[in-house]
């Protein structure tokens, strides 16, 4: 039910983000999914791709610090007040988002949500309760 | 004007022979009362009868700071603690700074020299001394405070910080003499500017500053910012506190020695050989007269020359030149001293960093400022923003804490820090202070 996602630390200053691209590209990686969290000295590139441990392998060698944290796949109804209805039964559950970014690529019908809360375990079982789809892994590295 | 006509003006062969006098009784007081001497003078095969003459100190083995840290805290002091009646520290980590301890006669004989200072600036007990060196610890504060009362003049005890008080009371009090760092000076005459106030119009003529290394440049700077004669002091605490030099307001080119209270040399660094006057060096100090703790051949770590040619002043004292950089990796960030491997230490208390780091110190507009890069390592680093700005506070709360500077902590991606040779290029000193005259 969960999601490898790797980050990783980047200055900030031009030409960071386009190393880790070209690393990813010459190791025939595909990002499936993304996000960047900056403050005015560094930022936190965090992503989701196909092929995770060459991933961080070919970081790694090419000198970034590279982190892997566990994150959350959800299907969301694709509607307006979709994703309000997970955020709304979260916060009565008293379950934090730390962050979240969206797919750009749908699951049949659903878009999809990248959420890392401060307690995965009960996120996980919140959402399975009240009928979400919480996506595994293997399928979400290849949406 | 002399505060001390008769010792600040003797001939310079009446002058030796004083030096020489006053330097058999120290060394054999420091021989026979502290162990370290004793050891280190045997295994120089140097004994106290073997000074006949000025250039027998040659002989004598250098001290450092390390032998200091060694000592501590009071291992080298020569009189019981009954007879000290004040004791200082140099900045520094708990355990690695040096303190320094004086007795009764000491406190007199630092008050007279810092008198004999004030004097050179062309002070009198007429004036208005604003202290704004540090109290406390560092020796700045008090050693400035005595001379300012031995002499006779009135002096407000104003310490560091609190720039807006600074300026009232400058408005306010009308001091005409002002005691700092130089880039803290400038820093006021800037605020003060902001708050729209005519620096030049303040009743300040001269500033006697120190406690760091500054330029001709700067010089120039404050006294068109400030309307004032900018002069230099020089004084470090394991010699004495301020007022060990002084530059004289009459020839306003290098800084006057007392020597009739120290024996002063210049040494190559690296082969510790003695160079002659005229020549570039590091500045070697002997005390001639300080109870508590006589220090033999104190290696400085300053680099300077010195000058014997007479001043016009009638001072017969040998000159220093501003102290132009340092033989060591010390930094010098608003005044307070800081080795690199201070700032190590800081981090390796904190979990999963590793040192590999980098200090990069510049001076915006006025003040001095240190900027400490350090790469992050896997185990130190987060998928979250909050994570690691809560570690770049706790490193720069944790500088501050041990060390007293304000530090701007960046973390950088790993192998980004230049490294020659294999060992890092551990600090960058973008201040452009350390020019030559």
């Amino acid at each position: 039910m969960q999601v490898e996602q790797i980050s990783v630390f980047l200055e900030n200053k031009p030409g960071g983000l386009s190393y880790v691209t070209k690393v990813l590209k010459d190791a025939n990686i595909n990002i499936r999914a993304l996000s960047l969290a900056d403050t005015s000295d560094f930022g936190i590139l965090r992503l989701i791709v196909d092929k995770v441990d060459s991933a961080k392998g070919v970081l790694k060698e090419n000198g970034f610090t590279v982190g892997r944290t566990t994150v959350i796949a959800v299907e969301v109804p694709d509607h307006p007040g979709g994703l309000h209805s997970i955020l709304d039964l979260l916060a009565k559950e008293g379950v934090n988002v730390e962050y979240m970014y969206a797919f750009v690529e749908r699951s049949g019908e659903n878009a999809v949500i990248i959420f890392r809360f401060d307690s995965v375990e009960k996120a996980i079982d919140v959402l399975l309760k009240n009928g979400f789809t919480v996506l595994p892994g293997e399928k979400v590295y290849g949406i | 004007m002399l505060f001390n006509e008769e010792f600040e003006s003797l001939p310079r062969e009446v002058l030796q022979a004083l030096q020489l006098k006053r330097l058999e009784q120290v060394i054999s007081r420091v021989y026979h009362t502290v162990g370290f001497y004793k050891k280190s003078f045997s295994e120089a095969g140097v004994s106290p009868g073997d000074i006949k003459s000025l250039d027998d100190i040659r002989r004598l083995p250098f001290i450092t700071k390390q032998d200091l840290r060694d000592n501590y805290p009071f291992g080298l002091f020569t009189v019981p603690m009954s007879n000290i009646v004040r004791l200082h520290a140099s900045s520094g980590t708990t355990g690695k700074s040096t303190v320094v301890g004086y007795t009764k006669r000491d406190i007199e004989t630092w008050a007279e020299l810092m008198a004999r200072s004030l004097v050179a600036a062309g002070l009198t007990k007429n004036d208005i001394i604003h202290n704004a060196y540090g109290y406390g610890l560092f020796t700045g504060g008090l050693g400035v405070h005595y001379g300012a009362e031995r002499l006779g003049a009135s002096v407000i005890p104003m310490s560091g910080g609190n720039t807006k008080k600074q300026i009232m009371i400058l408005q306010d009090f009308g001091p005409t003499a002002i005691c700092c760092t130089p880039s803290y000076l400038l820093y006021l005459a800037k605020k003060g500017e902001e708050m729209g106030i005519d620096m030049r119009s303040l009743r300040l003529r001269v500033g006697i500053l120190g406690a760091e290394p500054w330029s001709e440049k700067m010089r120039q700077e404050i006294e068109d910012k400030l309307g004032i004669m900018a002069l230099d002091i020089y004084g470090l605490s394991e010699v004495m506190g301020p007022g060990v030099a002084m530059e004289c307001a009459d020839g306003r080119h290098g800084l006057h020695i007392f020597e009739d209270h120290f024996i002063v040399e210049i040494i190559d660094p690296k082969t510790g050989e003695v160079l002659p006057y005229g020549q570039e060096g590091e500045l070697v100090f002997t005390t001639l007269t300080k109870e508590a703790f006589p220090l033999i051949r104190y290696r400085t770590r300053d680099i300077s020359r010195l000058m014997v040619e007479p001043c016009k002043c009638g001072r017969t004292y040998a000159k220093m030149a501003r102290v132009s950089g340092r033989s060591d990796d010390m930094l010098i960030i608003r005044g307070v001293n800081v080795f690199p491997s201070q700032i190590e230490s800081v981090f390796v208390g904190i979990e999963g960093l590793e040192p590999h780091y980098q200090l990069v110190v510049d001076r915006q507009g006025a003040l001095d400022t240190l900027e400490v890069r350090i790469e992050v390592s896997e185990d130190a680093f987060s998928d979250e923003i909050r994570t690691l700005q809560k570690m770049e506070r706790r490193i720069a709360k944790d500088i501050k804490d041990y060390l007293g500077v304000t530090a701007n902590v960046k973390l950088v991606e790993p192998n980004t820090l230049k490294r020659f040779e294999g060992k890092a290029q551990r600090v960058i000193d973008k201040r452009d202070i350390q020019e030559r005259r």
